[in-house]
């Protein structure tokens, strides 16, 4: 089998709503030991595991953990990224439905190390069942000491909240996610300053995807040397991957690092249904790129994630057959990303408006020559000029569709009734 | 219930605001927020009206006009797209003779478009009100949209 399921292990085997039963499976039992060890000594074992941040950018996460410590600050928080709305994703969402304690108590095992006595989760709103499965899981986990004041009779308190988005897709972004934290509408802030220097409510705020925090009881169970020998060596642990669309079997996988897709579709997916041939595949989400079937080979690693310098490492693999028009796809991609653009810089404001003129021509066989190069120009305008990961990451299906797929726009180009003489 | 008595279970601090509307908006028969609770939610946290509304205008979430009992939400995203969510949209637009951002005349439904629902695996995908629906065509939302008037024509 080429699962390995370490974060998953217990879901399924235990009821996320009653503590007793995930206490027997072994939650806890991890933060138990680490209050045993020095803070630094927590913060070099999750640097030995090598371990880069779950939610899309990979950012190693020890280092975000170590400036947190160093930071000398009255007050430091600690806040897990829950708003996982990126269509395609819903890893996370099984995490929380599945195993809410691994979550708590990475969040607790993070929050000694770095220094924080106040958390949240932040779980978007759509995700109603997630936030009362969480709620329940911290009630019971304080009630039985886990979280609170004194921890397990240690001079250590961690207070820790669910808090509910609104139906934001920017709400993803980092900043966007504290200023919605702070009651305010979700618009991200020019950086630096970082998080970890000034984030929520102007503290010292260590920010992570719930898969990150997960991982970080696996990996004081196991030490960090030898987590970091799972995978590849630049890509260590395992990944969750949410793989739907056009194939057999849909759902959330856990695998090492370093496998090929193919072997992730072919043998976890089941190949592509009703006798259709598979056309493409998006990573990521729709703010991945999409890529055709020729680089399916490729593995599964962060160096992979980053084609056309997008963030897509939350591990979504959207299956695409061939009965489905690309050109309908990247409309469909160019609308939800103008509907959730917060409006706050131009590129991102304007461009979708812009592109999505554009696409039009192509879907209605009236595109000319010149309409391909406005295109190309508005997609990397955008990718380059935009303020936040929305606007930089909403042109990434088309600038690799026109890297990939080119033919198919000159197909379309010469199918269509083009009224313009070209230059 | 009172939205006072709803609003008061928070502390007076601003940062519990979406978690207020929320609560308020869900406390609304009609699924939205009057004038007056922005106005009275103001004054218990003490931040200016504008704040209030320039939250509830970003958050798709939010409603200042009324809607039906019941809240169909329709995701259209590429997970669900591909595996005809434009058959379940079309479905429920003849069914209930409306479109999107629409309710039906009785007052009972509302149909809007959705974010992603994150149940990708089990596309296409809707939601009413808090329960998700899935693996939908045309032959199960009708049975799911009929069960809900059958519900309402019992009352």
């Amino acid at each position: 089998m080429i699962t390995q399921p370490l974060i998953t292990k217990r879901c399924g085997n235990i009821d996320p709503l009653q503590i007793d039963s995930a206490l027997k499976a072994g939650a806890y039992s991890l933060l138990q030991k680490v209050l045993d060890l020095s803070r630094l000594q927590v913060i070099e074992e999750i640097k030995n595991s090598k371990i880069r941040g779950r939610g899309g950018a990979g950012f190693p996460a020890h280092i975000k953990l170590m400036s947190l410590y160093q930071e000398n600050s009255p007050q430091k928080y600690l806040v897990c990224n829950a708003d996982e709305g990126e269509p395609g994703n819903f890893k996370d969402r099984y995490l929380m439905e599945h195993d809410p304690h691994l979550i708590i108590e990475g969040m607790a095992i993070a929050a000694y190390a770095a220094g924080t006595s106040r958390g949240y989760i932040y779980i978007r709103g759509e995700y109603q069942k997630s936030i009362e499965i969480m709620k329940q899981a911290i009630t019971q986990a304080s009630a039985k000491g886990f979280l609170g004041s004194q921890i397990l009779g240690k001079d250590f308190s961690f207070h820790l909240e669910v808090r509910s988005g609104a139906g934001s897709y920017v709400c993803g972004e980092e900043f966007s996610l504290l200023e919605s934290l702070e009651g305010k509408a979700g618009r991200t802030r020019v950086k630096p300053p970082f998080p970890t220097v000034k984030g929520l409510f102007g503290y010292p705020t260590l920010i992570n995807n719930v898969e990150t925090f997960a991982n970080f009881p696996i990996i004081m169970d196991l030490s960090g040397a030898s987590y970091a020998k799972i995978g590849t060596p630049s890509s260590t642990g395992t990944k969750l991957l949410s793989l739907s669309g056009n194939i057999q079997n849909r759902g959330v996988f856990e695998v090492p690092f370093g496998i090929p897709f193919r072997k992730i579709i072919d043998e976890l997916g089941g190949g592509i249904p009703e006798g259709r041939q598979l056309k493409m595949v998006q990573l990521g989400g729709v703010c991945g790129p999409i890529i055709p079937e020729y680089l399916i080979d490729m593995i599964v690693d962060y160096e992979r994630f980053e084609v056309f310098e997008s963030k897509t490492g939350a591990g979504a693999i959207i299956v695409i057959d061939d009965s489905q028009d690309l050109f309908e796809l990247l409309a469909n991609i160019s609308d939800f990303f103008a509907h959730e653009s917060c409006g706050k810089c131009t590129p991102c404001r304007e461009g979708h408006a812009q592109i999505r003129k554009t696409l039009d021509k192509f879907i209605h066989y009236q595109a000319c020559e010149k309409d391909l190069i406005s295109l190309e120009s508005q997609a990397r305008i955008m990718h380059q000029t935009s303020l936040c990961g929305l606007g930089q990451s909403a042109p990434t299906s088309i600038i690799s569709a026109l890297y990939f797929f080119r033919n198919a726009f000159f197909d379309r180009i010469n199918a269509s009734n083009c009224q313009e003489v070209s230059a | 219930m009172q939205t006072e008595t709803i609003v008061q279970r928070f502390p007076k601090a601003d940062d519990y605001l979406l978690e207020i509307l929320l609560a308020v908006q869900n406390n609304n028969p009609e699924h939205y927020l009057p004038e007056k609770d922005l106005h009275y939610i103001a004054e218990y946290l003490g931040i200016p009206d504008s704040r209030v509304s320039g939250v509830v205008d970003f958050y798709t979430f939010f409603s200042t006009k009324p809607r039906g009992k019941y809240i169909i939400q329709v995701c259209d995203n590429v997970p669900c797209r591909i595996r005809h969510s434009q058959v379940v949209i079309n479905t429920l637009e003849k069914m209930l003779g409306i479109h999107f951002h629409e309710t039906t005349s009785d007052g009972l439904f509302t149909l809007e478009p959705t974010s992603c629902l994150g149940h990708c695996d089990e596309s296409p995908v809707i939601r009413i009100n808090d329960d998700v629906y899935t693996n939908l065509d045309s032959e199960k939302v009708t049975k799911i949209i009929q069960k809900y008037q059958a519900r309402e024509e019992k009352k």
